[in-house]
């Protein structure tokens, strides 16, 4: 579903990881580990299309639904009209099951604005189950979860890796899922060298 | 060996540094002589007497006031085609020189205005659109003293030339619609008629080439400058992750 | 598309700040002006229709750090432009969404001002017309600006500095229509020139808006 064939990703020109490769098949989940500043973020970013890798080859990217750091809600709108936008814009049909899935029921009414973070953050994570993709990347994803709503979110992912999708999460919480493999990107660190930008200068 | 060669930055320094010292030289020696001419062993004009002398500073420099901006464009478009590191810095390189060469053009222009018109500013066609060219000049040099990352400056500012060189021509017809000017028509267009007589013509030639040589000695000099700052700042970097 | 220009409009009218702020601009600057040049209808009757076109453009250029700026912060521009949704396609949306909440209103209140300007009667339906083809260009352009900045903090200030000198072309133009209504002229010339600003940078910018954006995405 999605192909890593020796990637190399920069941030802000300065390369961080190098010959990174990764098949993630159906039903597949792989979760990146790393200390902080070692290239996840960056990774995941390049995976979801948002930068060009420095080298190599991402197949699979259009397959992609991703969800950062940052929600992308709207204060103003309800958690319902914030569903229904992603839905319009993945030209999906239903938000219910979504809603369902990370218990926002009570909610769907309430603006974004008024919600509390670990609120706010499952809102986020349930816009991947309306953008109707199969391959979730996801960064950081559990942060201000509490445990009930890690359990929640841990559900939805082997739900969706069940109906054959697949998953490239980074986290450092482990979420016990079936058929998952770890992926540390320490040993991709990219060797220590000057911008690529500026290589042409030295 | 083709042209694209200088596009290394190391082979860029050794060229300008071989060539810095003769274009400079060459520079200086044509402007004094082309000024010294063009004051001293003129004659007055008959109907301007010998205020139409600034005519030597005035028309090289709105030249190369226009000349610089598209010598930016093509550098732009090179970047952005061929995305050579030393063309962007070159663009980078030549927006002040230009700049400060539309800030001679309007001065020495409103001096000469002042005894011919009898008022130092209008908003005659030319001068208004010079007046558009320089802010065009100082939005490009402030989007590339904003934008931290080198390559996303170059990227922001080659896409910025290339649409405000656009916007710099319609403007230039918007504000020729807008005033029919004082300004009198180019002097040096080729109808023999209009021109301006040979003996200005030929000190303000000169006088010309000392302008084109100067911007070329001072972009060189500047895109060696913003090549080896560059060049610095990827040093430290790599010492760092090292 | 259509849900993101629904979204867009929905958050102007929330937020409270799309309608209202431009148009209050609009109507302070076309009060101060009186003050400043005196009450007098022979001074003011030649001035108005290009007082009243340059309150509008600074009415637009104060909203436009809104079209895009918000959508980086909130992290929405990053899975918008992972949504299958041409990058083009969203800024082209975010002008039109911009024009509706900030232009459209402008265009409509401009006639109301023009009567405390005392703007001659042929005025009006010039001054409309300008306005109308006029400030979708200013939309557009202002978008490409907001693009331009949108990763920087602070950028208010100079992405007024990179897009003032791009509004040149379409604020002569469209002054000069509303002048030459005002004096009974002919508008023909400037008229149509006006309508090729604008249909043109339609046309063209959105895609250099939409490289930019890739630019600062990255």
């Amino acid at each position: 579903m999605l192909t890593l064939d020796s990637v190399s990703v920069t941030r802000g020109g300065v390369p961080v990881l190098d010959d990174v490769s990764l098949a993630l098949g159906r039903g597949q989940a792989v979760v990146l580990r790393g200390p902080n500043g070692s290239g996840k973020t960056t990774l995941l970013r390049t995976v979801a299309g948002l930068q060009p890798p420095a080298a190599g080859r991402i197949e699979g990217a259009e397959r992609v639904a991703y969800a950062g750091h940052a929600d992308g809600l709207k204060a103003s709108l309800s958690a319902a009209e914030n569903l229904r936008f992603w839905v319009s814009a993945f030209g999906t049909h239903d938000i219910l099951p979504a809603l369902a899935a990370f218990d926002l029921e009570a909610l769907a009414d309430r603006r974004a604005g008024e919600m509390s973070a670990g609120q706010k953050r499952r809102l986020g994570l349930a816009r991947m189950l309306v953008t109707g993709r199969p391959v979730w990347v996801l960064d950081e994803p559990t942060v201000s979860l509490d445990t009930t709503s890690v359990g929640l979110f841990a559900k939805a992912v082997s739900d969706h890796l069940e109906k054959g999708g697949a998953a490239l999460i980074a986290t450092h919480i482990d979420l016990g899922l079936p058929d998952t493999r770890t992926l540390d990107v320490t040993p991709y660190r990219a060797r220590p060298r000057a911008a690529a930008a500026d290589e042409a200068f030295l | 060996m083709s042209l694209w060669e200088y596009a290394n930055p190391v082979k860029f320094i050794r060229l300008a540094d071989r060539m810095l010292p003769p274009v400079a030289v060459l520079a200086l020696l044509c402007l004094v002589v082309g000024l010294v001419w063009g004051f001293f062993f003129t004659p007055d004009d008959y109907r301007q007497g010998s205020t139409v002398k600034i005519i030597y500073l005035h028309v090289p420099s709105a030249l190369m006031a226009i000349n610089a901006w598209l010598m930016m464009l093509v550098a732009s478009l090179i970047w952005i085609i061929r995305r050579h590191h030393v063309s962007a810095l070159a663009a980078r390189a030549a927006a002040p020189v230009g700049a400060t060469m539309t800030v001679i053009a309007l001065a020495t222009g409103a001096i000469w205005g002042q005894p011919m018109w009898g008022t130092w500013w209008a908003w005659d066609p030319r001068l208004t659109s010079f007046l558009i060219l320089f802010l065009f000049y100082l939005g490009y040099m402030a989007l590339w003293e904003a934008i931290e990352s080198d390559d996303t400056a170059a990227d922001l500012t080659a896409i910025l030339c290339l649409v405000g060189s656009v916007f710099a021509i319609l403007s230039r017809y918007a504000v020729n619609f807008w005033n029919q000017g004082l300004h009198q028509g180019a002097s040096l267009s080729m109808d023999a008629e209009e021109n301006v007589a040979d003996v200005f013509w030929l000190p303000l030639l000169v006088c010309m080439a000392g302008f084109v040589l100067l911007f070329l000695a001072l972009v060189l000099l500047r895109t060696q400058t913003e090549i080896r700052a560059r060049r610095t700042r990827a040093l430290i970097a790599r010492e760092r992750a090292a | 598309m259509r849900a993101l220009l629904l979204r867009d409009l929905a958050l102007a009218v929330r937020a409270g700040g799309g309608f209202g702020l431009g148009l209050s601009f609009f109507l302070i600057v076309t009060v101060l002006v009186p003050f400043a040049v005196g009450p007098d209808t022979g001074t003011l009757a030649p001035i108005a229709p290009g007082v009243l076109w340059i309150g509008a453009l600074l009415a637009c250029l104060l909203s436009l750090d809104r079209i895009l700026a918000l959508d980086w912060e909130d992290g929405s521009l990053d899975l918008l432009a992972t949504a299958p949704l041409p990058l083009e396609g969203i800024v082209t949306v975010k002008a039109l969404a911009h024009w509706i909440t900030t232009g459209l209103p402008l265009v409509a209140a401009a006639p109301a001002l023009g009567v405390l300007l005392s703007l001659p009667g042929p005025g009006y339906l010039w001054l409309f017309v300008s306005l109308l083809l006029g400030t979708p260009a200013l939309s557009v352009i202002g978008t490409f600006g907001a693009a331009l900045v949108v990763g920087l903090k602070r950028g208010g200030l100079l992405m007024s500095l990179l897009v003032l000198p791009l509004y040149v072309p379409t604020l002569i133009f469209g002054a000069e229509v509303a002048r030459r209504g005002a004096e009974g002229l002919d508008v023909q010339t400037p008229l149509l020139m006006l309508a090729g600003i604008s249909t043109g940078s339609l046309a063209l910018l959105p895609f250099a808006a939409a490289a930019v954006l890739r630019v600062n995405l990255r």
